[in-house]
């Protein structure tokens, strides 16, 4: 490409890059940053008056349901990423065994996803308060009688279920388009060297299509620090306060508490977490990547 | 010889059998919601997998008027198809001049707009909401749309790039030569040959916008609110009408679910290429 002239890139910047830019740091940049700075202050949502150190940060480490609730979502991460990719993977590998209906499959898994987290989880509201209930009361089943809402282990196994219902659908496609992308020669070489169907799964197509473990992983690892929406609708965080997520003690703290300063520090503690995770979760993925 | 066909066969019955178990699973809970949508509430309480027996429309007709539904349904398709048009406009033009004009500059930015994209909303939300107040008050649902456009530039920008790198500069050079000034090359040349990651970049921006809660509800007033939430204040509100409540979410799911299918294959290839870009 012949050199650029600065006063050419100059327009080109005027032209191309400098409104999108300016919106960029006006929405997410300049509040990110501020957002950084007021949790060094006294700030009470409107204004501050003075510099107050690590005071907030220090304010959250010792409430007690802070830490409940890092403990649970960390919890609801972990679970959560392992079964949604492994439904997720076993749905691609299901849509992609040459089957007539596959399509069709394919079309009825990914629909959940279509829809957003808050009717997803009204719907399932209803399904666990009253539909699950009205059938357990007839059949007479004891285990389903009172609504697994009211109960805070069972509810963190319908936040999982329905977390798994909602995005497996989405990582499946992932999943499909790594399986897609393995040349058939080395299938066929394999098939003809007497691979079983399980060692071929594991000793080729696994490590063959380990990019799409990175992103997938990395997707609903993040989706699972920001779960808001599903929380919201589905348990509201009861009973209780024991099934709030990072995301909803933080929007609680600030908005219906109205302490924002520790309520923006926990914000930036959430997403160093997100930060931290995502570096070590991406740099062991493109470790076992590069091994192949 | 006979045998491993065989296997063969009923291992592929196996597989089949096991594929329309979970679709049907996956349904499942649209079915249920469009099953009682239809009942009264006392049929629903005494058995709500049981079918229809007192058939009524009137569930529809209450949660069309109380959730205001034509009204969000406009609301959504406004701010979507807004904030997603001007979203294709900025990223296109965004990427075309990082991907084009290579110095310190532009590798900087670029780097920093795909570690942006680790920000959860939720880090800048509480001070986001003093910062925007007034221009909120003004217009809600232009701030809306002026918001979306910080939060989507990164991704669709990254998406572009992409795309734009692979694009030889020369075309761009002989229209120059030509006597075509950088905003013709882009808008005549360049952009249309870029549909395919407009389509993702489309695609994925509405499924995010059309579905997003968490900024709307912070945002937006009654009059402007969304289909996600009328939805979840219409269901606190009359979630014991069980009918009605059923009726206002088949309501609320349809209008996505009917584009989906009709653009099913845009949707996954965009999806795939979009997720694994």
């Amino acid at each position: 490409m012949s050199q650029q002239s600065r006063s050419q890139q100059i327009r080109k910047f005027l032209t191309f890059g400098a409104i999108p830019l300016s919106i960029f740091l006006a929405v997410l940049v300049y509040p990110f940053a501020q957002g950084l700075f007021l949790t060094f202050t006294n700030w009470n949502g409107f204004k501050y008056t003075k510099l107050a150190g690590f005071e907030n940060y220090t304010k959250s480490f010792r409430d007690p349901t802070f830490w409940a609730t890092l403990g649970f979502t960390l919890k609801f991460v972990l679970v959560s990423v392992i079964l949604v990719n492994a439904v997720a993977f076993g749905l691609a590998l299901l849509v992609t065994s040459k089957l007539k209906s596959s399509n069709i499959f394919r079309t009825f898994f990914f629909i959940p996803n279509l829809i957003g987290g808050v009717v997803l989880g009204v719907i399932w509201q209803f399904i666990f308060n009253t539909a699950i209930t009205a059938i357990a009361r007839k059949f007479n089943i004891p285990f389903f009688q009172d609504s697994w809402l009211n109960d805070t282990n069972k509810a963190f196994w319908a936040l999982i279920i329905v977390t798994i219902w909602q995005s497996s659908g989405y990582m499946m496609i992932i999943y499909i388009t790594g399986l897609i992308s393995i040349e058939q020669d080395v299938i066929e070489a394999a098939k003809v060297d007497g691979a079983s169907p399980l060692r071929m799964l594991t000793a080729i197509k696994i490590p063959l299509m380990a990019q799409a473990f990175t992103i997938s992983l990395f997707l609903t690892m993040r989706a699972g620090f920001m779960a808001y929406d599903v929380n919201l609708a589905l348990t509201g965080g009861g009973p209780y306060r024991t099934t709030e997520l990072i995301s909803m003690h933080i929007f609680q703290e600030a908005f219906a508490f109205g302490h924002f300063g520790t309520g923006q520090a926990q914000a930036v503690l959430m997403f160093f977490m997100v930060a931290i995770a995502a570096l070590i979760q991406v740099r062991i993925s493109k470790r076992l990547e590069v091994q192949q | 010889m006979n045998n491993p066909s065989k296997r063969r066969s009923i291992s592929k019955k196996v597989i089949f059998g096991l594929g329309l178990f979970l679709s049907v699973s996956y349904v499942a809970p649209f079915l249920l919601v469009l099953l009682n949508s239809v009942k009264p509430k006392f049929d629903i309480l005494a058995n709500p997998l049981g079918w229809p027996v007192n058939f009524t429309w009137d569930n529809f007709q209450e949660a069309l008027r109380k959730m205001n539904f034509f009204r969000s349904l406009v609301n959504s398709i406004i701010i979507t198809t807004f904030s997603v048009s001007v979203l294709i406009i900025f990223s296109s033009m965004l990427a075309y001049y990082l991907a084009r004009t290579k110095n310190k500059f532009t590798k900087t930015t670029f780097l920093i707009l795909v570690a942006s994209m680790i920000v959860p909303f939720q880090a800048l939300m509480i001070p986001f909401m003093s910062i925007f107040a007034q221009f909120v008050s003004i217009n809600n649902r232009i701030a809306l749309i002026f918001f979306y456009q910080g939060f989507g530039v990164a991704l669709s920008t990254f998406l572009y790039h992409g795309f734009i790198s692979k694009i030889p500069a020369e075309i761009d050079e002989a229209a120059a030569m030509d006597g075509a000034n950088d905003f013709t090359i882009f808008w005549r040349i360049v952009f249309p040959m870029l549909r395919p990651v407009t389509a993702t970049v489309a695609i994925v921006n509405s499924l995010w916008i059309w579905n997003d809660f968490l900024l709307p509800r912070l945002v937006l007033t009654p009059e402007t609110q969304t289909l996600p939430l009328s939805t979840y204040l219409f269901y606190g509100q009359y979630s014991t009408q069980y009918g009605q409540a059923m009726a206002g979410l088949l309501l609320a799911v349809l209008p996505i679910i009917i584009f989906y299918l009709v653009l099913q294959r845009q949707f996954i290839s965009g999806i795939s290429t979009g997720a694994v870009k």
